[in-house]
């Protein structure tokens, strides 16, 4: 039943949808048709959904590994910001350079530029037990602001026009395609590695399990001899790290640089992405499919039925709330009584 | 079963074919039994035997699929515990349902169908504790009460509803012996006024002090009805387990002169606050072989002494904890562990075992450092499924399989599960908090047993328990832990059963104590 509600609250999401923007003055079927079929229905989209799809399932194994543990980073946003902007800080050092070994640099760059930005919580949460829902969320906003700052400052491409933009990535430091003329990048076959990956670490080592035990009993966990506090530092520090590492490969291959639009939100939906994936690795795969196919039918509805671009938005929060209300519900049967509660005996 | 009708219509309480199936398991079948007015009824059976499901049903928690229940000789539905208290049904259970931070009389008004103004209940409350001659102050705080005057909190507030027929389960389990004794006048009091009483215990020696009349269950089924009185605790315990009972048998001693192997000198703690106990520089010496007893009512530092020595709270210093000579204070649970030492808290779910877990996820939470369970990190699945599969089979833990998750075990069950995981690595010392609690009487000796022969391998075993018959039954020596501090351990030859109760009364049963110093 656990593995069933991300699909009726799917169903129920294009349900109300179509009720909600039929209501309001739309062709609601053909809107829902062209979010959540004509992705999937039209083979020339499928790139467009792996290479919308990786940075969210990247981010959401980094924050599924969190969650399992209790850990709760809302601030992904501001992680895949902050490892955008360490792997460009990277790429704008190395521009003038040539060689195989600038784009991994980069891509550790994003590793540790996400991850500081985590440790910030991570050491406020271990030291001072300052919630990092808070903190997370709060320095995303920071990382953002950052970014503005760089753009239009200190990393201004010179030769511009006085864009608010960084220089464009050399050759060397874009993501190459997995094949001659192929939209998919090679952050999409990577985002599949890391998904076996986290499978793998989650389901079969120590070091998954103790995430698992934390997260569900503290007090056996600290009697099996694993150190809560470490295991906040690892999933704070993966999480920034996986988030830094998706912002990277996001500024190295669709976007080429950075500009004062890279902030799109992947942080936030990823959350979504988590959930829906039942936070287990291989579930967060299809689970960043789903959303994948919101993004890109959400333009597609922008074009042919005229649906506002919020709406892609407001599809994702609506996944997310029935989600959430199917898993209260499959969990927890509603009872209604009169008078007042009395103590369970 | 089939008694003739005048002698139904005469009962207070009267079951006729009742059952109960849950999916896959037949909980209750064709249970007939009867309670008379003013009798104390034993109910007896094994963990799992469906004591639990009966007593559920009879208090209106569940419905029997099958069966009639009758009333003073009426057939009645019984939906909802409300529509049981409404018929006079009153029920203690084994775990209280009190908040610490609030008063006794808050607690009892809190559980309590009508609203009655806190004036009036005070004083209803008051002529009941007069009545019975029960020492509580309606206004203290609950956490700084005892166990057994938490017990009365629970008595009282089923006794204000007037009850025809007072359901207790296990209510003795945490009990002094003096407080005990209390209990059972304030019982036969209650039963001498026509109040009937279902008493549900393991403990045969009590039934026999107690009960006039016992149903024994045997997996869902009433295998006999007896006269506690009359029959001996032995002939009962059998038709309870089904099987003859085996003595504790002591293997005689490995001839090994007396090796301090686990030695504990000087150990301060402060509790975790805000109910946690201070543990006062705690000393003692487990020795190769033995047995040592730590008794003592609840609260009173003992789940503080087990976190200090499973290492899950570290000691201030190094030395306070050693074994075979290693200082071990300052290493983590995992450590201390490795070096041999093992520890089993109280609580199964969510300390001992992660009820959401496998059985076998549950051998890697402790089994992992002594046994190759998971070298170089890598979770050997095959090598922890066959650990799980040993010692279900050698504790008898009725299960499904090492993929059955821990907390769809019966409590009991789960126990044995634990203890035999922790046993089954021969650790140098063990140290077990209530090893047979909610344990039934046949899985309760095989744990015992199974403590024994591990000291009798030349590892030291320290039990810390609230049950003193299973401390006299087991320990070879015995010290008593109150409010933090821990009494010089003596054999237990030659130890008087008052002068124990007395210790583990110290100030926490002030009134107990000092009635019996009076007497």
């Amino acid at each position: 039943m656990l593995y069933l509600s991300p699909l009726i609250a799917i169903a129920l999401t294009m349900l109300t949808g179509m009720l909600v923007f039929s209501a309001i003055g739309y062709d609601g079927f053909h809107a829902v048709k062209a979010i959540f079929l004509t992705p999937l229905l039209e083979p020339q989209r499928w790139a467009d959904l792996g290479v919308k799809a990786a940075p969210l399932v990247i981010i959401a194994l980094g924050l599924a590994i969190g969650f399992r543990a209790n850990v709760w980073n809302i601030g992904a946003e501001g992680q895949y910001v902050m490892g955008a902007i360490a792997g460009t800080g990277v790429a704008l050092l190395t521009h003038d350079m040539t060689g195989w070994w600038i784009l991994p640099a980069m891509a550790l760059a994003g590793v540790i530029g996400g991850a500081a930005w985590a440790a910030i919580p991570a050491f406020l949460k271990v030291r001072l037990q300052v919630s990092e829902i808070l903190t997370s969320l709060m320095l995303s906003y920071v990382a953002v602001q950052f970014l503005y700052y760089l753009v239009r400052g200190p990393w201004k491409d010179p030769d511009g026009f006085n864009f608010p933009q960084t220089k464009m990535f050399s050759g060397d430091q874009v993501l190459p395609a997995i094949a001659e003329g192929s939209l998919v990048h090679l952050g999409v076959p990577v985002a599949l590695l890391l998904a076996l990956t986290a499978w793998f670490v989650l389901g079969r080592t120590v070091a998954g399990y103790a995430v698992r035990v934390v997260g569900r009993a503290p007090a056996a966990a600290r009697h099996g001899g694993f150190d809560a506090n470490r295991i906040t530092w690892a999933a704070l520090l993966a999480s920034g790290g996986l988030a830094g590492l998706a912002g990277l490969f996001e500024a190295a291959g669709p976007f080429g640089q950075l500009t004062p639009q890279f902030p799109v939100g992947y942080g936030f939906t990823a959350i979504i992405v988590a959930f829906l994936g039942r936070l287990s690795p291989i579930g967060i795969v299809f689970g960043g499919l789903v959303l994948a196919v919101t993004y890109v039918g959400g333009e597609i509805a922008q074009s042919t039925v005229r649906l506002p671009q919020a709406a892609t938005g407001m599809f994702q929060a609506m996944l997310l709330f029935f989600l959430l209300a199917t898993d209260v519900l499959v969990r927890w049967r509603l009872a209604f009584r009169r008078g007042h509660a009395k103590v369970a005996p | 079963m089939t008694q003739p009708p005048d002698e139904t219509a005469s009962l207070r309480l009267a079951l006729a074919h009742v059952s109960k199936s849950f999916p896959g398991v037949k909980a209750n079948q064709d249970i007939s039994f009867g309670v008379r007015p003013g009798e104390i009824h034993a109910l007896l059976g094994e963990n799992g035997a469906g004591k639990s499901t009966l007593v559920k049903i009879i208090y209106g928690v569940q419905r029997a699929d099958e069966g009639e229940i009758r009333w003073d000789g009426h057939p009645v539905e019984i939906p909802s515990p409300k529509a049981a208290r409404k018929l006079g049904i009153g029920m203690v259970f084994q775990h209280f349902s009190l908040f610490d931070g609030m008063t006794v009389l808050e607690n009892i008004a809190l559980g309590l169908d009508e609203k009655v103004p806190a004036e009036e209940l005070k004083r209803r409350i008051k002529a009941i504790l007069d009545s019975y001659s029960l020492p509580l102050d309606p206004d203290r705080e609950v956490h700084t009460l005892s166990v057994g005057e938490r017990q009365r909190i629970e008595i009282v507030r089923c006794l204000l509803q007037k009850p025809k027929l007072l359901i207790m389960d296990e209510p003795t389990s945490v009990l002094t012996p003096q407080e005990v004794e209390r209990l059972f006048d304030t019982l036969r009091q209650i039963a001498a006024e026509g109040c009937s009483i279902l008493y549900i215990s393991h403990k045969l020696h009590e039934i026999k002090a107690l009960c006039s009349a016992a149903t024994i269950l045997r997996a869902g089924r009433v295998v006999a009805t007896c006269d506690p009185r009359t029959e001996s605790t032995r002939r009962m315990a059998e038709l309870m387990i089904g099987a003859e009972l085996k003595s504790i048998e002591r293997p005689a001693g490995t001839g090994e002169a007396r090796r301090a192997r686990l030695v504990v000198s000087g150990l301060n703690m402060p509790g975790e606050p805000p109910f946690g106990t201070d543990l006062k520089t705690i000393g003692f010496t487990a020795y190769a072989g033995e047995i040592l007893g730590i008794a003592g009512v609840a609260g009173n530092g003992q789940a503080e002494l087990l976190l200090a020595l499973s290492g899950e709270r570290r000691t201030a210093s190094n030395d306070a904890v050693k074994l075979d000579g290693q200082a071990l204070g300052h290493a983590d649970a995992g450590r201390r562990r490795a070096a041999g030492l093992a520890c089993v808290p109280e609580e199964r779910n969510g300390h001992a075992a992660v009820p959401d877990f496998s059985l076998a996820d549950n051998v890697v939470l402790t089994a992992r450092h002594r046994l190759p369970l998971a070298p170089s990190g890598l979770i050997r699945q095959g090598a922890v499924d066959a650990y799980a599969r040993e010692v279900i089979q050698r504790f008898d833990v009725r299960t499904t399989g090492p993929a059955a998750l821990a907390g769809a075990l019966s409590g009991g069950n789960l126990q044995k599960f634990i203890m035999g995981r922790e046993i089954g690595q021969n650790p140098e010392v063990l140290v077990v908090e209530q090893p047979t609690w909610g344990v039934d009487a046949g899985a309760a000796a095989a744990i015992r047993q199974a403590l024994v022969d591990l000291a009798a391998r030349g590892s030291a075993i320290v039990v810390i328990s609230q049950d003193l018959d299973e401390l006299l039954e087991l320990a070879d020596r015995l010290c008593v832990i109150n409010e933090g501090r821990l009494s010089e351990a003596r054999p237990v030859a030659g130890l008087k059963l008052e002068e124990i109760g007395l210790l583990m009364g110290g100030v926490h049963g002030e009134a107990v104590a000092a009635d019996h110093a009076h007497a």
